[in-house]
């Protein structure tokens, strides 16, 4: 493809991103204005479960200022938030949110009214005024409790949900071995540093409906509100700007969402809504908080035979956009990168007293390995093995890819891991960390009387989700190229990737691209930025793409500068003669010119020296990594320092080195956060006991370790032609496991920590029964 | 409370005269009345520190402030770190060292690590993590935001 010059796929360039967010020219949710806009504020529920027996609005309505007060009765055509189209599920509409509760509130937080006032302090002032009389009912604060009532004659636990293969019965009887653990992943969340926001707007003279503020997946969300709002595909835009972080909580389509585009239609002035922190972190998606009754059966040498698992599924107030996905993706990724012969995995679907909960960076994942891996320990500990050489026994080899999950279920899709040298990764860590070395360390400061041990978290990724992803890769007259696309960008560097690919594919310099992305308007068609999709799909379309266009710039170069297309290369976007760099040569601004519609040299060619191309792969890629800590314990005040931690990631082929390390480390940051920590805990009433960043402890530099990655490209994928398998969750994965693992060591008790996050309280609990 | 007071500040060097509520933050008086969007707000409870400015020199909370006691002060913001077109050594290391991600927090941590280095560009390396410990990202993992922060001392010696 493109020569040396211009050659910096894999390089790690720095971001075309940057230069307006390094001097305060970034253009946020908070950032956008409109003329004449109002300001949205929601009152919410101080309940968390509450029959509404009274609303009366009017002393807000009263206040100069305030346009409009809504409750539900003024939105009551409107329809509950609905599922994403792919997501539909008939047993589980029931349990969808209101866009403002209809009656009865289920969190607290649940939103009640909304003012729509000239100004914002204005709005929250008028808030205060709407007095709401409550009638408080019972409330569920767990998903392990008994289940109740969620309304009338419909139970709290919406779905029994399972995942089977193998003969698992036969396998626990003839077992030499049972392991059985309890364990516990508390809640927590993304928390990006810029909360949500949205503005909505009709613009009369174009008889569209504007969404500004929207990310993650922005045409998934122009669909879900066609459909709610019961307009033409036409008359409905999303639009992306800059985004404060997602990280699979932002960017779903949430009540306040659907209420600016009513509230912007009906009252006929744009409507602005920015979510502030209490507001997030008792009303955004949380999610993790899941109870494991897991067990495993194995043979005497430590093979798995066989692995169970009860799940109690925390799913809080309402089933949101997703319906039930985390909890299938816990239990369809639960066997992770090892042959298990025989599984079973039941998950209690249910709804508590509290926050709602969807996707956040690795769903499903960050708490599957961190039961998997501690049974895993458990078997070396109960069989008297070494933890490593009971993973490599159980791994699954490299011969047996593509290697396939196909589970009983005919309604659950079977996974197929597309290539994986899982044993080979395990093996680079350990030597690159140097295990032996500071396990024989680790044991003399253990004699010495200090408690400091290692963890090992081994995981699978998923990414690369489907099916299918478009480009429009256009060529301008003065040679800059415009790269538009269905993806969105939270941060993670989407344009820089993409640029780089269109850069490859095409031979032009990146820095002369412009990705647009999360523009309904610009492409029809998009998917957006979740399950660590982005770089493999869209990054997919876009290489494709670029290709497509390179080929008909080749050929009308080819035909102006009289030589074969075969003999010619681009670079730097610039066509001459391979290995001839004073023959003649044509840029490929003069080749736009000359493709312009009615150019006498197009000949019988389309005009325009652009192309639109759409990548199709037939499956998901599954990258793996090994996470690898090291940790010191304070027994007096059972705080934990995480001395080391490695990232060992298998990325396949990495777009951008500098940009896969910072999603390695950042991730890795967060799962330290949710391993030791971070909790949404809530009081027996179902009253939030984390709102602020006071309560919700994120880590700051002060708890960062030094995080070595080491990031590996021995396993590319084959189901695109780059090998890519994407970044985006491969660091946080497998950290509750690895710290678990660590902290189990470092006090000499096996499968001593069962609840994360591991709060000095916790730990102190643990070695308090075990009398040190 | 909600009457307006007429005030003045200075922001970069500038004077701005605004109308604003006695309760209105100066973080908020900043971005809507001055039209500087690029402090940020991310807990609006003086944790975070995405909203940090310079006051007189000093790093400070916009969030916790009101807009009437910032007259009088020089402030300085994102907007005022680069000199026209040359971009100040914070800016070029975090744009070198991918020490940033959504940008989100970058303007606070950038105003925070100005005022800490031109006071002192020789700060410890230990003081200089617990001063960068009062502000918080979500996507870095502050390796990147320290290596950048350095590099940037470094080159601010040098000068």
């Amino acid at each position: 493809m493109a020569s040396e010059k211009t050659r910096v796929l894999g390089h790690p360039v720095e971001r075309l991103e940057d230069p307006p967010l390094v001097t305060g020219r970034g253009r946020y949710a908070g950032d956008i204005n409109f003329p004449h806009q109002l300001h949205m504020r929601m009152l919410r529920s101080p309940h968390a479960h509450a029959r509404i027996t009274s609303i009366d609005t009017r002393r807000a309505e009263a206040l100069p200022g305030v346009v409009a007060v809504w409750t539900h009765a003024d939105i009551a055509e409107l329809g509950p938030v609905d599922f994403r189209a792919d997501r539909a599920s008939e047993i589980l509409k029931p349990y969808r949110q209101p866009v403002l509760a209809d009656g009865r509130v289920r969190y607290v937080g649940d939103p009640v009214a909304a003012v729509f006032a000239e100004d914002a302090y204005l709005a929250e002032d008028a808030a205060e005024l709407i007095a709401v009389d409550y009638e408080e009912l019972p409330v569920i604060t767990r998903a392990d409790q008994e289940p109740g009532e969620f309304d009338t004659g419909l139970g709290t636990e919406a779905a029994f949900l399972t995942h089977t293969f193998g003969d698992v019965a036969a396998a626990f009887a003839g077992a030499h071995k049972v392991i059985e653990l309890d364990l516990f992943t508390g809640r927590h969340s993304g928390v990006p540093m810029e909360t949500r926001g949205a503005i909505g707007r009709y613009d009369a003279a174009r008889d569209v409906l504007e969404l500004h503020g929207a990310a993650k997946v922005p045409h998934r969300n122009k669909d879900t509100l066609v459909n709610m709002l019961g307009c033409r595909p036409d008359q409905l835009h999303v639009y992306e700007s800059h985004v404060g972080g997602g990280f699979g909580i932002r960017g779903e389509l949430y009540p306040e969402d659907v209420l600016v585009m009513v509230a912007a239609n009906r009252l006929d002035r744009p409507v602005k809504w920015i979510e502030d922190r209490m507001e997030h972190l008792m009303c955004a998606n949380q999610g993790r908080e899941q109870r494991h009754l897991a067990r495993v059966a194995v043979d005497e040498t430590g093979r798995i035979l066989a692995m169970e698992d009860e799940i109690f599924h925390d799913q809080g107030a309402y089933v949101r956009t997703h319906g039930s996905n985390v909890a299938n993706r816990t239990m369809c990724m639960l066997t992770g990168l090892y042959d298990v012969p025989a599984f079973k995995a039941v998950t209690h679907f249910r709804l508590t007293n509290k926050t709602p909960c969807a996707t956040y960076r690795a769903p499903g994942r960050f708490e599957s390995t961190y039961v998997r891996e501690q049974l895993v320990d458990a078997i070396a500990a109960g069989l008297g093995l070494d933890r490593i050489a009971v993973r490599r026994l159980n791994l699954i080899p490299e011969d047996a890819f593509p290697y396939v999950l196909a589970f009983d279920e005919p309604h659950v899709g079977s996974l197929e891991f597309d290539s994986g040298k899982y044993e080979l990764l395990m093996d680079k860590a350990l030597d690159a960390f140097g295990w032996e070395e500071a396990d024989k360390r680790l044991a003399e400061r253990r004699a010495a009387g200090e408690m400091a041990g290692l963890g090992i978290g081994l995981f699978l990724e998923e990414g690369g989700r489907g099916p299918s992803d478009g480009a429009i890769v256009s060529v301008d007259t003065k040679g800059g190229v415009e790269v538009v696309t269905g993806g969105a960008s939270l941060g993670q560097g989407f344009e820089t990737a993409m640029a780089q690919l269109c850069a490859e594919g095409l031979g032009v310099d990146y820095r002369g691209i412009r990705v647009i992305h999360g523009q309904t308007d610009r492409i029809p068609y998009g998917i957006g930025a979740h399950a660590t999709r982005a770089t493999v799909l869209t990054g997919g379309a876009v290489y494709q793409t670029a290709l497509t266009v390179r080929a008909k710039a080749l050929d009308m170069a080819a035909e102006l500068l009289q030589l074969r297309a075969d003999d010619l290369d681009i670079v730097d976007g610039v066509v001459g003669r391979r290995g001839d760099p004073k023959g003649p040569t044509v840029t490929l601004g003069e080749i736009a010119k000359r493709m312009q519609p009615g150019s006498k040299a197009l000949g019988g060619r389309a005009p325009g020296l652009s192309a639109e191309d759409f990548f199709n792969p037939t499956d998901t890629v599954f990258p793996y990594g090994v996470h690898l800590a090291q940790v010191c314990v304070d027994p007096g005040t059972g705080g934990i320092t995480v001395e080391r931690f490695m990232v060992a990631y298998d990325v396949g082929r990495a777009v951008n080195p500098a940009m896969v390390e910072g999603q390695l480390v950042g991730g890795c940051m967060q799962g330290l956060g949710g391993a030791l920590y971070e909790e949404f805990a809530y009081d027996e009433r179902g009253q939030p006991l984390a709102v602020t960043l006071a309560d919700y402890l994120l880590p700051t530099m002060g708890e960062a370790p030094d995080i070595q990655c080491l990031v590996t490209e021995d396993a590319p994928s084959p189901l695109n032609p780059l090998g890519m398998k994407s970044a985006g969750e491969g660091g946080i994965n497998g950290v509750g496991a690895a710290i678990a693992s660590a902290v189990n060591d470092a006090i000499g008790i096996p499968g001593a920590v069962t609840q994360l996050p591991i709060t000095p309280q916790r730990l102190r609990a643990i070695l308090r029964r075990a009398g040190r | 409370m909600t009457a307006k007071r007429d005030i003045t500040l200075n922001l970069n060097g500038r004077d701005f005269a605004i109308g604003v509520e006695p309760r209105r933050t100066l973080a908020d008086a900043i971005r809507d009345e001055c039209g500087l969007t690029g402090t940020h707000q991310g807990c609006e409870h003086g944790v975070c520190g995405t909203c940090t400015v310079l006051l007189d020199g000093e790093p400070v909370r916009s969030c916790l402030m009101f807009a009437v006691q910032a007259e009088g002060k020089r402030i300085r913001t994102v907007e005022g770190l680069a000199d026209g077109d040359t971009l100040h050594p914070l800016q070029e290391s975090f744009m070198k060292h991918h020490a940033l991600q959504c940008g989100y927090c970058t303007p606070g941590f950038l105003v925070l690590a100005a005022g800490l280095l031109e006071k002192d560009p020789g700060i410890g390396d230990q003081e200089l993590r617990e001063a960068l410990s009062s502000n918080l990202c979500r996507c870095t993992g502050y390796a990147a935001i320290l290596k950048a922060v350095r590099a940037a001392a470094e080159a601010m010696r040098g000068r």
